[in-house]
């Protein structure tokens, strides 16, 4: 069975295992989801459930939205994404983060990764800088563009510099560190996509065992 | 960052002890031989703190045998058993960097006579 989360990061610690060793952590808020719609093989032609959270103000929320919720029957909800699943939902069910996750569950998250604007080749391809001194003069340009009146054009798929960032970004197989109902926290050790605030959607990893 | 912080609430030490920079301190570090577990203790000044909450670090050095250790230690690790103050320093900034390139009588800290009330 998939299980899925909406979240938003709210920061990175460290938290120290039970033998005393330190593990980086990031925690994310995970308030409740809301079923909104299911879909099915017969109308949709695949099967996925449609879920909803966050508080927005009602003022916000276009008309068609707004019947989509009032169907559920919940309130206006800030956030609607969608998971593959083949569990069926009730309309309006509350989900929760102890719900879906336990620890020692390996989960994959999905987010926005921070931008990082117009960035050079060193930065956006990891390629090497030139010597510094010496008289190179060649220092953290692009290299060669190719070869000359054959085929006299530019390759495609050249590596160049270009907008970095900002892209849809998925982190596999994170550990489930901690999860806490009350306050609806989920804790996996390591890095997720994106900055704090950033919205991110965990699933059940596509590698996990 | 409120979350983050309730997170790390939980890992948070109890016998948390009010170290200033300059400090000489004892620290007993848990040192696990097989299945024995025994405590080491490591003196020295703390020269440095970094980070907050559960994250923060102190920098504990001293000279044994003429060859100067430093030890980052992460202040709230399970690894440490208690942190024991000898004497308070008295000193006037809050990285203490300047102390590994002094040898003998200028590597010391005055201590920090407190008045008793």
């Amino acid at each position: 069975m998939t299980k899925f989360m909406l979240g938003k990061k709210a920061g990175m610690t460290q938290l120290f295992d039970e033998n005393g060793t330190a593990i980086p952590a990031t925690v994310i808020e995970c308030e409740p989801m809301f079923v909104i719609q299911n879909k099915t093989d017969d109308t949709d032609g695949y099967k996925a459930v449609k879920v909803a959270s966050g508080t927005i103000r009602e003022k916000l929320v276009n008309k068609p939205d707004k019947g989509q919720f009032a169907k559920a029957g919940v309130s206006v909800l800030r956030t609607v994404r969608e998971f593959r699943t083949d569990e069926d939902y009730t309309l309006g069910q509350e989900i929760k983060v102890a719900d879906m996750f336990a620890v020692g569950d390996h989960v994959d998250i999905s987010g926005v990764s921070k931008g990082k604007g117009y960035a050079g080749n060193i930065k956006r391809h990891g390629q090497k800088g030139g010597p510094g001194g010496h008289g190179s003069m060649y220092h953290r340009r692009v290299g060669s563009m190719g070869a000359n009146s054959s085929p006299a054009r530019v390759l495609p798929g050249k590596k160049m510099p270009g907008h970095m960032g900002a892209a849809a970004c998925t982190v596999q197989n994170l550990d489930v560190v901690l999860v806490d109902g009350d306050r609806n926290i989920l804790v996996v050790k390591g890095a997720v996509p994106g900055p704090k605030g950033g919205l991110i959607s965990i699933e059940t990893s596509v590698k996990a065992k | 960052m409120d979350l983050v912080r309730a997170v790390e609430q939980s890992n948070l030490r109890n016998n948390y002890t009010e170290v200033d920079i300059g400090d000489y301190v004892k620290v007993h570090l848990k040192i696990k031989e097989g299945n024995r577990e025994r405590i080491q203790i490591f003196e020295g000044y703390v020269i440095a703190r970094k980070g907050g909450g559960l994250t923060e670090t102190m920098t504990v050095r001293r000279v044994s045998y003429g060859v100067g250790v430093e030890r980052i230690l992460p202040v709230h690790s399970p690894k440490i058993d208690r942190i024991e103050i000898v004497r308070k320093g008295k000193v006037r900034r809050a990285k203490l960097y300047y102390l590994r390139d002094r040898v003998g009588k200028s590597a010391k800290i005055t201590e920090k006579l407190i008045r008793k009330s």
